[in-house]
């Protein structure tokens, strides 16, 4: 759907310093390479697109940007300097917030209790020291207000919320926390036409923002739409990072599915796909 | 965009009523609970149960149980269980035991040592499940046997042979921290309201009942601060995190380990409190202390709301749990009933409760 609905907001700056630099990032699980070398970056206030087919390492890549797992074998930079994360939260205060796949939420909790999970805002000291709740629920409710979200109430369970919805609270909560690089792991794979657009929109205001975005997908569309670079991941390798109108919708496609492989299919299936 | 699915968003509103909102919440159904329970025995029971004397005769099991309930409640919303906390009463009554009657320590020791002891069982019981991986429910089990066992061996070896160690009440009786444990509080006011004819009196003007049992406070106050710590702490949020979806939770910097420990710390000086004022109220201990009431304490955190998921469910419904239960064992003595009828109703009011939350949970999810 989205493919004439452009998100963009011209071109990026080139000379900018990346915020995070992955340079040659491998992983092995026991005798499995999931990546077998891979480097990106991420400019403040881009879109940058991670592309791949099922099982290319995209999910596992974007982890190890986030310390939730330790690369093999490569080096991480953050604004130039060497990083070594050793848990989700070091990344976090590092300024990485992740949106994974699962979207780290608990459907029987409120919205409230699960945009300030693990960052409770408290008043009142030493023994009396409690959660803000009037505070957080204020700032819950602006928070999805901005991100054009009207929430019943603060109270109301994430359970009851639609795929978009709760991916806004997710995206809105790393926003709220100050993300420098906001990691978005395939936000539109479960969404219908006004969810995803929902989402997409919400890309580009973040983006706006002067965050730099990492937006894991496996729709050319979707990245075509919003994409500032691209970075196709394919069995564990990338050939490359290309930019916006330097490559079609088509070639992504493509590089996706390992070039001749596609090209056959297309043919027999009359450029549906 | 935005503002179209604002729009739509808005028609789409249901006012929420009162209603609607306290169904929502987890301890609901114990409250209902005790409701009924009242109105049942109101019909069936003499008239002397619902007096203050008969109101104290079933709160003290109430508060006994309850105090494990709440904590077996906090532990279940944090995602796990505790098989063993009916052994650690017998555990913790035994070292407690030994402590002031063997080695004729004063209260001021013998009740943090005690307490340490349970702490770095709890412990224990926490590290294994957590590094395992393995579910709490059997290693807990294994505890429920470790433990019960060793109450016997212990007693055995600290008596010279026999299941029971006398004596308590004779070495802590003249203890200055003896009445915070045991025994009645606010009998001058008890005296003073007998005197005033307020409440009822022996025909030598002494209250019928002397006072609140100790027991009944820690009861009251152990459920007032739960709460507060699970809806109005930083680590109340934590955990139903912890419990709701450990990944979740830790991928947002939750101290989920932590959390959980803390928790099985918590069951363990539960048990230990209970200990300590069931010893101290008997005099002595035996090994057959606090059987099966790892079962009645989470059926009570159960009817109280908690899923066995994990993640909902409240101490104070724990509490009306516990008091539905104390309600109903001592209740049945005042009526004509077959009192062997009690764990018939035990079973039905778990099942009934078990449904009712799958049932709430699904009205708290919408379905999904
Ligand atoms: N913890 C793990 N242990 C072993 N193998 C793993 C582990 N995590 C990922 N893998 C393997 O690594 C490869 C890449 O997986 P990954 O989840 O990164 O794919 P993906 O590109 O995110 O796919 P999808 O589009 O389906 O989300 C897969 O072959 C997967 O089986
Ligand atoms: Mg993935």
């Amino acid at each position: 759907m989205a493919g004439d609905t452009t998100f963009h907001h011209g071109a990026p700056k080139t000379d900018a310093q990346p915020i995070v630099q992955m340079r040659d990032i491998e992983k092995h699980f026991g005798n499995i390479i999931a990546l077998a070398g891979v480097s990106f970056d991420v400019l403040a206030g881009e879109c940058h697109c991670l592309l791949g087919d099922n099982g290319a390492g995209k999910s596992t890549f974007i982890k190890t940007m986030s310390g939730v797992h330790k690369p093999t074998k490569g080096e991480i930079f953050l604004n130039g300097k060497p990083m070594d994360f050793s848990s989700p939260r070091d990344a976090m205060e590092a300024g990485i917030a992740t949106v994974f796949q699962d979207l780290a939420m608990i459907p029987l909790m409120s919205v409230t209790r699960n945009f300030f999970m693990g960052r409770e805002p408290t008043k009142g000291k030493w023994l009396f020291k409690r959660m803000d709740i009037d505070k957080a629920n204020a700032a819950t409710m602006e928070a999805m207000r901005e991100m054009g979200i009207k929430l019943r109430s603060p109270d109301q369970a994430v359970g009851t919320l639609s795929g978009g919805e709760r991916q806004t609270v997710a995206i809105a909560r790393a926003v709220y926390f100050g993300a420098k690089v906001l990691i978005l792991d395939e936000p539109t794979s479960a969404l219908g036409v006004r969810q995803t657009s929902n989402v997409l929109a919400t890309i580009d205001r973040v983006r706006k923002q002067g965050v730099g975005v990492v937006f894991i997908t496996h729709n050319v569309r979707h990245a075509m739409a919003v994409g500032d670079r691209f970075t196709v991941l394919n069995r564990g390798k990338t050939l490359g990072t290309a930019r916006r109108g330097d490559i079609t919708g088509n070639e992504l496609q493509d590089l996706m599915a390992g070039g001749q492989e596609m090209a056959a299919l297309e043919g027999s299936l009359g450029g549906t796909v | 965009m935005a503002d179209v699915s604002e729009a739509v968003q808005d028609e789409r509103l249901k006012q929420e009523g009162f209603a609607t909102k306290l169904m929502k919440r987890p301890e609901l159904g114990a409250l209902a609970g005790v409701v009924a329970v009242t109105i049942f025995f109101l019909f069936t029971a003499s008239d002397t149960m619902f007096t203050l004397s008969g109101v104290m005769n079933f709160m003290t099991p109430a508060a006994q149980l309850g105090i494990l309930a709440i904590g077996a409640a906090m532990l279940m919303i944090g995602g796990e269980f505790d098989l063993s906390i009916g052994s650690m009463v017998a555990f913790s009554g035994l070292i407690f035991g030994a402590f002031v009657v063997t080695f004729g320590m004063p209260l001021v020791i013998a009740i943090p040592a005690t307490f340490a002891i349970a702490a770095a069982l709890g412990a224990l019981n926490g590290t294994i499940v957590l590094k395992t991986g393995l579910p709490s429910f059997i290693v807990t089990l294994a505890f429920l046997f470790i433990l019960r066992g060793a109450s016997l061996v212990g007693l055995k070896i600290a008596t010279g042979g026999s299941t029971q160690l006398r004596g308590v009440r004779d070495a802590v009786e003249n203890d200055f921290l003896t009445p915070v444990f045991s025994g009645d509080a606010f009998t001058g006011l008890f005296a003073w309201l007998a005197k005033q004819e307020m409440i009822d009196r022996f025909s030598s003007g002494m209250p019928k009942v002397p006072g609140i049992p100790v027991e009944i406070l820690w009861f009251v106050a152990f459920a007032l601060i739960a709460t507060y710590v699970l809806l109005r702490t930083p680590q109340g949020n934590w955990i139903f995190a912890s419990g709701g979806d450990e990944n979740a939770a830790s991928n947002s910097g939750v101290p989920v380990r932590r959390v959980k420990i803390s928790l099985f710390v918590l069951t363990a000086c539960c048990a230990t409190l209970v200990a300590i004022i069931t010893v101290i109220d008997a005099g002595s201990t035996d090994a057959r202390r606090g059987f099966m009431k790892e079962f009645e304490a989470i059926i009570a955190a159960v009817i109280g709301g908690c899923l066995l998921t994990g993640g909902y469910g409240s101490a104070i419904g724990a509490f009306f749990g516990a008091i539905i239960f104390g309600m109903v064992t001592i209740g049945l003595t005042y009526t004509t009933i077959d009192q062997d009828w009690f764990q018939v109703f035990l079973g039905a009011m778990l099942l009934a409760a078990v449904l009712f939350n799958n049932f709430i949970r699904k009205r708290v999810t919408g379905e999904r």
